[in-house]
């Protein structure tokens, strides 16, 4: 395993960390325990949801992503916005508003996320037709979810979409335009993210299904937004016709939207972490009757609206995008009009994600075997309160730490195993009789 | 070091939404021991449809589940109404779930079909009137 492999977006302020138990509570896959007096991330179980952002009162969680000034590196720069940008705006009527703010803002060229993203609608629904055998066929566009699946459900590897997110979509003919439009060299152009989520981050970092992510730098919304605002009243005025993208593109900003743009009606959407994980163990135990064509997961509540980057309420902003798209036109991207960027092949997969079994507990089945008896046998020692006071979420990945002597581990973590080791060493005739010796009073303390 | 890791379930037999976290939670075990993930998957199949089976029709039971090296076990053991035809049992399609069940969306009579098809050995013993134990066995 390289260490580029789990390459994390979310990391630790650790000026600001106070070390208290929220964060390793609510992260979903138990990647956070608290060492003196710090949190610290496991790089192999983080899969970029963002909880723990949501959730750290002290915000001392952050995430990796280029600044504002990074538009300076590059000749020309294209903005690729996510379609949840547009639900940050109160009364917007029109995208082509935000995208002219864009162009104000500094970039040379925008390209919407939501263009390319009917383009994979339109490839998922060929796909969904041509292979009924892979029923049902989870989405890969959130890649928290990929990797998600990655490490926790390797039997449904072969249910995943095998396209490319809209975001790399967009990054791969916004490319091939900008070196049309300007004559550059590829070098030269600077294909922008505007982006919801840290999980996006760390996809151009770490892409799955492809070797390259073809996104240069991704800024956060919430650095944006500001910097938009100013410029929105201005673009108003004269909007040029930018946007290449209808209802079912700007629709992928929410829970259900890309589910939508398969036209069927036999899919599931979920969204939120939590849920997700539901949807995902009852899927690999066959507990589906319903014969599902595909399965639409988010990481986040909402769907891409609710990503810890944006501004606005993730729900408030659900409600903007289909105020926004009532009136919208269908879909305003087909595969026909881009031939000349290349084939539509070129949005598939050109590796496969491969199962990485992060969670063993050994590296062999008789060692992971010896292991399991042992925690099970200190699991009957530990109080089972899941307190967290230990540093570890639950009295079981304490239990596991310690058996593989991992994240700095021990019995003393558990503070309730440290108090009765005192009480028996109050009640011991030793202590009794150092505390008789030294004091005369009586060992239990009263006065 | 001993040979098997045990494990007991105590099935509660009033409560439907419950069903499945017996196997939820072999599975989230399973999953870390570096067994092939078919084979963990197919003994979480295998005893849902089991506990399912011993709430719809038994009022509950105890599940034993012994993991092994090379393979798992797991008796089922209910002291339900038992199965009087345990061939026609078998049958794919024969339920004998209540209307109640029915509407839920289970009972659909691929209970015991689902079981013999994800373990790769299936024992059941019925007495009509005290109770039914099946025991599974799926090699890793």
């Amino acid at each position: 395993m390289t260490a580029k492999k789990f390459f994390h977006s979310v990391y630790l302020n650790e000026e600001r960390c106070r070390g208290c138990l929220n964060c390793i509570k609510r992260c979903p896959t138990q990647a956070i325990r608290v060492r003196n007096g710090r949190a610290n991330i496991i790089s192999e179980y983080c899969i970029d949801c963002g909880e723990c952002i949501r959730q750290c009162p002290h915000h001392a969680k952050m995430t990796k992503h280029d600044h504002l000034d990074v538009l300076e590196q590059f000749e020309y720069t294209v903005a690729i916005p996510a379609p949840s940008l547009y639900s940050q705006f109160n009364h917007l009527t029109d995208t082509n508003i935000v995208l002219t703010a864009l162009l104000m803002m500094g970039f040379d060229d925008v390209f919407e996320v939501s263009g390319a993203a009917e383009l994979v609608s339109e490839a998922t629904r060929k796909y969904i037709k041509a292979h009924p055998e892979k029923w049902p066929l989870i989405s890969t566009a959130c890649p928290t979810i990929e990797r998600l699946i990655r490490v926790k459900f390797p039997n449904l590897l072969n249910h995943l979409l095998p396209i490319l997110p809209p975001m790399e979509a967009a990054a791969m003919l916004a490319r091939k335009k900008a070196i049309r439009e300007s004559g550059l060299m590829s070098s030269q152009i600077g294909i922008i993210f505007i982006s919801p989520c840290p999980s996006k981050a760390t996809f151009v970092q770490e892409p799955l299904g492809t070797e390259k992510s073809q996104v240069d730098a991704v800024l956060s919304i919430k650095d944006v937004y500001p910097e938009l605002l100013s410029y929105m009243k201005e673009a108003e005025r004269q909007p040029k016709n930018l946007s290449i993208s209808g209802k079912i593109g700007v629709g992928w900003g929410i829970s259900g939207g890309e589910a939508a743009g398969t036209l069927t009606n036999d899919y599931l959407a979920a969204d939120g972490i939590e849920n997700v994980m539901r949807v995902l163990e009852d899927l690999e135990d066959e507990k589906f009757q319903a014969d599902l064509a595909f399965i639409e997961l988010n990481a986040c509540n909402g769907g891409c609206v609710g990503g810890v980057l944006n501004v606005e309420n993730p729900y408030i902003a659900k409600a903007k995008i289909k105020q926004l798209n009532k009136y919208m036109q269908v879909s305003k991207s087909r595969a026909s009009e881009y031939t000349e960027y290349g084939s539509p092949n070129s949005l598939f997969w050109t590796k496969p994600i491969e199962y990485e079994p992060v969670y063993q507990l050994g590296s062999n089945m008789m060692e992971s075997f010896a292991n399991l008896s042992a925690v099970e046998k200190l699991l009957k020692q530990l109080p089972g309160l899941d307190c967290g006071a230990c540093g570890a979420p639950t009295c079981r990945a304490l239990a596991e730490d310690i058996v593989m002597g991992k994240n700095d581990a021990k019995k003393d973590n558990c503070i309730y195993l440290l108090r009765n080791y005192y009480d028996t060493l109050k009640n011991s005739p030793l202590f009794k009789e150092e505390k008789n010796d030294n004091s005369g009073t009586d060992p239990s303390g009263s006065i | 070091m001993e040979n098997k890791i045990h494990f007991q379930y105590l099935i509660d037999g009033d409560d439907f939404t419950r069903a499945g976290e017996a196997s939820s939670d072999i599975k989230s075990k399973l999953k870390m021991m570096n067994i092939n993930p078919d084979a963990v998957r197919r003994v979480a199949i295998a005893m849902y449809e089991g506990e399912i089976n011993m709430i719809i029709h038994a009022d509950g039971g105890t599940i034993d589940v012994d993991v092994y090296p090379d393979k798992l076990t797991m008796v089922l053991k209910d002291t339900g109404p038992g199965i009087p035809d345990i061939d026609k049992a078998m049958e794919e399609g024969y339920s004998t779930a209540p209307d109640n069940i029915v509407s839920l969306g289970f009972g659909a009579g691929m209970g015991l079909p689902n079981m013999k098809r994800a373990s790769d050995e299936m024992e059941i013993s019925s007495v009509v009137g005290q109770g039914t134990t099946v025991t599974m066995t799926v090699l890793f």
